[in-house]
């Protein structure tokens, strides 16, 4: 089948799509956007977090299909032509990237709760990414991430 | 408290050290990391995210029984399949079908046999992952199915555990209960430990048997790469991997190639923990690559993950401790088991450290280990984080305090009695020939504030967000625990690492090169060998080389090694580059310089300054050297009483955990999780954060949550929503307090930083959990049933 949708801003026709693919299969294989990340592909680690029609969805729990028409914006949208998002160069500053696999899916989180709440408390930073797995970190630094961006965002109209 | 001498810098704040020439960026700092843009980018190219046009899918059929022969493998309805390659057996494997880490005994594919559920069978090649993973079901496998040895004590033909006659375990006869899985028995290897006198005999002794449930490293890259076939019947294999020389060592002997044609390329690794220490898809692919001469990718999914690598060996152990009335150890005895599953992977050396490392850091005059790895028809089990002395810190910390509550001691002031210290002589015999804080640690976590009492706010409740309590029924306990590891390889074993370093002149200003082969699995070796070159040669710009087979080995990205083994080797290439740049520098300037070092870009002496910048020095030319750095020889233990020096260096850590528990609903919280650790030197205090707040969590993990449920010898939870790792809801606060007490013997005095914190939190956690309910706990991880006794 053929799939039109905007991803990242831009027009995208894919053609030859198997029904059976999933969105995070689309975008890794047929858009040349490897970016979300597929590390369970069954909806727990949220790696591959992405927003759909601007509500942050786990792109393998989603049928390529079912972006017909719609937008999307993935973890290699957000940075602007004057450089990365405040939350990327964060959680690079903040050491909170070191295999950095579950890194993609995290900053799309943390974009999404960010936009939605100013300077959350640690216990709603916590909420908010509860469905976010990390392996590596402990998560220390990136709940240090997250209120370092939180406090450079503030009162900018992001 | 006891506090380091004046002389020895700790704490690292991020400010540099007290080198000199320490340019931006260099050890002490915490630049950031080389890789991080592409990482938060989305942009870095990870071993699953590889794309060649023209390229096919690769997937492996795997055997659904855990013992059984086969009697026949029927491909030809899968190779019919349209869009199908390629569809291989163990008859295709070019080589020998057979490869291992330690020991080979594994098959590539299967051939006659299968010894675990998951092993693989047929490998099928088709332009679309859907049909190939479809062509796989329909290959036919004809199995007989045999009855699994699922327990490690009965495949060794062990009496029954409980047995008041127990035999001695020399006495063990091989497979007397049960058949053997492989030719030679079911014995992997039997330490012996024998230190003082057997006999020995104390006022008090305590005893106890633990069990460790089996973890996964659960890394979340998935196993994956990209086999490329040249036209010369070589391959080029760009593989998320630890070690790239031990792979291709393997892939060359299953594919009968030489190393020349079969070339590795560090892909992207995302997390590794051990589990990538063993081959997964690198022969599979490079044979399908072969076959079909075009590229193949092969990516497994979650569930296969599961089967896909070797996890931490599930343990049984049973300890006896013995001591004075006030408290001093007179003996400890223990019998460990092993289940290294069906094959041998990293059991024999798991089985050295856990052995010899067995009883802790502690002081004992007399001291009998015997520690078996064994073969089951189980999952097979290998390297992960910790390695061995992860499942015996559960049994020995748990034996102190039981010992502390006999003798009515304070566990911190046991442990701090008997405290292992610089001098003292371990298990093995060998003498602790630098710094061993280990009483230091344990006071100055005591010295750490305690968190507040818990709050209204139910969030900080065990349950959290579920609501399932206010409070009622919930108790606090607080415990402690300490350990020491070994760093790099053991017991004879020489795990050299090699850096390639050039500089060279690029706008007018110096630029280095760092080659090696050592793997980047998201520690931050990629930042710690751009620091050491510009400490080392004064230059801000350096440019971390793809990690390949053109370089010598690396060694493993395992045992926490790689900052002293690859670090150590970039330290000594960029002595020999200075080395060559000053020689230069006095040539051109046609007189000696003395006292000359590089600076921020050029050739300085304090007595002359400024002499001439390196870009001038160099011009066109450039100055490379490669060198190899070998830590200090080790020795085989011996065969009857494991004496011997066995270990290169050793790492210390303690950790002290506060935990809530709903004692009504069995249900947990981790309220802080507080770690002391003495790293020798932080090259990057960043990094050493990160990795010791890693370690802990997954030491944490393996307390509360994570085990890889094996029933019959098949796993039942393939999958992130039946093994639980902790979410950032599970894992509490940090605080961190860093020593730095320098080891003479290693590069800038570090100390292998990534593994100790995952052994010490786990007990800890443990700890805390007994102190909260009065339960003895013997069994990791704890379960609510295990705390509401339902």
């Amino acid at each position: 089948m053929r799939i039109t949708a905007t991803v990242n801003g831009q027009h995208r026709e894919i053609d030859d799509v198997w029904e059976g693919e999933s969105l995070l299969y689309v975008l890794r294989e047929r858009m040349g956007l490897p970016g979300s990340k597929n590390a369970c592909e069954q909806g727990e680690c949220g790696s591959c977090t992405v927003y759909l029609d601007g509500v942050a969805a786990c792109a393998c729990l989603v049928a390529g299909g079912q972006i017909e028409g719609r937008d999307v914006v993935t973890v290699e949208g957000l940075a602007g032509d004057d450089g990365l998002h405040p939350v990327q160069q964060a959680f690079l500053e903040a050491g909170a990237v070191q295999c950095g696999f579950c890194t993609p899916g995290l900053i799309v989180q943390t974009h999404d709760l960010l936009s939605r709440v100013d300077n959350p408390s640690d216990p709603e930073i916590r909420e908010a990414l509860a469905g976010n797995l990390c392996r590596c970190t402990g998560y220390e630094k990136i709940l240090d991430a997250v209120r370092l961006a939180a406090g450079r965002m503030a009162g900018s109209d992001r | 408290m006891t506090t380091p001498p004046e002389a020895t810098p700790r704490t690292p704040t991020g400010a540099p050290g007290s080198l000199e020439n320490t340019a931006t960026g260099g050890i002490g700092a915490s630049p950031l990391r080389p890789d991080g843009t592409l990482k938060v980018t989305g942009e870095f190219a990870y071993s699953s995210d590889l794309w060649m046009d023209d390229m096919l899918w690769g997937v492996t059929l795997r055997s659904p029984h855990p013992f059984a022969r086969i009697r026949a493998v029927n491909i030809g309805e899968a190779l019919a399949t349209p869009g199908v390659f390629a569809v291989l057996t163990a008859d295709d494997v070019p080589g020998r079908n057979i490869y291992g880490l330690e020991l080979s005994d594994q098959p590539v594919l299967a051939k006659d046999v299968v010894r675990y559920q998951g092993e693989a069978v047929a490998l099928v090649a088709a332009n679309h992952p859907e049909i190939a993973r479809q062509a796989a079901k329909r290959i036919r496998v004809d199995y007989q199915v045999w009855e699994p040895v699922t327990d490690a004590r009965d495949a060794l033909g062990h009496p029954n555990w409980n047995r008041l006659h127990d035999d001695p375990a020399e006495d063990v006869e091989l497979s007397r209960s049960a058949a053997p899985i492989h030719p030679k028995g079911n014995l992997v290897r039997h330490l012996k430990i024998r230190k003082g006198d057997p006999e020995a005999r104390a006022d008090v002794v305590v005893s106890g048997e633990y069990s460790v449930g089996m973890q996964d490293q659960a890394f979340l890259g998935p196993e994956s790469g990209l086999a490329v076939p040249d036209d010369q019947g070589g391959v080029d294999l760009y593989v998320a991997t630890q070690w790239l020389h031990v792979d291709q060592r393997q892939l060359c002997t299953a594919l009968d190639l030489p190393p020349e044609q079969v070339r590795l390329t560090l892909a992207g690794v995302g997390g590794a923990f051990g589990g990538r220490e063993d081959l997964s898809m690198h022969v599979h692919g490079c044979m399908l690559a072969l076959r079909t001469g075009k590229p193949v990718k092969m990516v497994y999914n979650r569930e296969e993950s599961f089967f896909g690598h070797v996890h931490r060996h599930p343990a049984e152990m049973r300890y006896e401790h013995g001591a004075t009335r006030d408290g001093r150890l007179v003996f400890v005895n223990c019998d460990l088991y092993f289940d290294g599953g069906a094959y041998a992977s990293s059991t024999p050396a798991v089985v050295g450290n856990g052995g010899t490392m067995g009883i802790g850091p502690y002081v004992v005059p007399n001291v009998r280990v015997d520690a078996y790895g064994v073969y089951t028809n189980n999952p097979p089990c290998g390297a992960m984080r910790g390695f061995g002395s992860v499942q015996t810190a559960y049994a020995y910390e748990a034996q102190m305090d039981k010992l502390a509550a006999e003798l009515g001691i304070d566990p911190v002031e046991l442990r701090v009695l008997n405290a292992m210290e610089e001098g003292s002589v371990t298990p093995h015999g060998q003498v602790v020939d630098s710094a061993a804080p280990v009483a230091e640690l344990l006071r100055r976590l005591q010295a750490m504030p305690l968190p507040a009492p818990r709050g209204d706010d139910i969030r900080g409740l065990p349950g959290g967000v579920s609501n399932t309590t206010h409070g009622e029924g919930v108790k606090r306990g607080v415990g402690y625990a300490v350990t020491y590891k070994n760093v790099a390889f053991s017991e004879g074993f020489d795990d050299h690492s090699t850096a390639r370093v050039r500089v060279e002149a690029a706008g007018g200003k110096p630029v280095a090169v760092v080659h090696t082969a050592a793997a980047e699995v998201g520690q931050g070796l990629v930042t710690v060998e751009q620091q050491i070159c510009r400490t080392e040669l004064g230059i801000d710009d350096v440019i971390v080389h793809p990690k390949n087979t053109d370089v010598g080995s690396g060694g493993s990205t395992s045992a926490s090694r790689q900052t002293y083994m690859t670090g150590g080797a970039v330290k000594l290439a960029c002595e020999a580059v200075r080395y060559g740049v000053l020689s230069l520098a006095a040539e051109k300037l046609g007189r000696p310089i003395p006292g000359a070092r590089l600076a921020d870009g050029d050739v300085v002496s304090d007595s002359e300054g400024v002499l001439i910048s390196i870009a001038d020095v160099l011009g066109d030319g450039a100055v490379e050297e490669t060198r190899e750095h070998h830590h200090r020889p080790t020795q085989e233990l011996d065969e009857e009483t494991g004496q011997g020096f066995a270990h290169v260096q050793y790492s210390f850590s303690a950790h002290r955990a506060v935990v809530d528990v709903d004692v009504d609903l069995g249900l947990l919280k981790v309220v802080e999780l507080a770690c002391s650790q003495d790293v020798g030197k932080a090259l990057n205090p960043q990094a050493v954060e990160g990795q010791i707040q890693g370690g802990s969590t997954q030491g944490m993990g393996l307390a509360i949550m994570e085990e890889i449920v094996v029933r019959d010898a098949k796993i039942r939870n393939p999958s992130f929503t039946d093994y639980l790792i902790p979410t950032i809801l599970d894992t509490p606060r940090m605080p961190i307090d860093v020593l730095e007490y320098a080891d003479p013997h290693a590069p800038y005095g570090l100390r292998g930083v990534g593994e100790a914190p995952t052994i010490s939190s786990g007990p800890a956690v443990t700890a805390a959990i007994r102190q909260a309910t009065g339960l003895p706990l013997t069994r990791v991880p704890v379960r609510p049933e295990h705390i509401t006794g339902t």
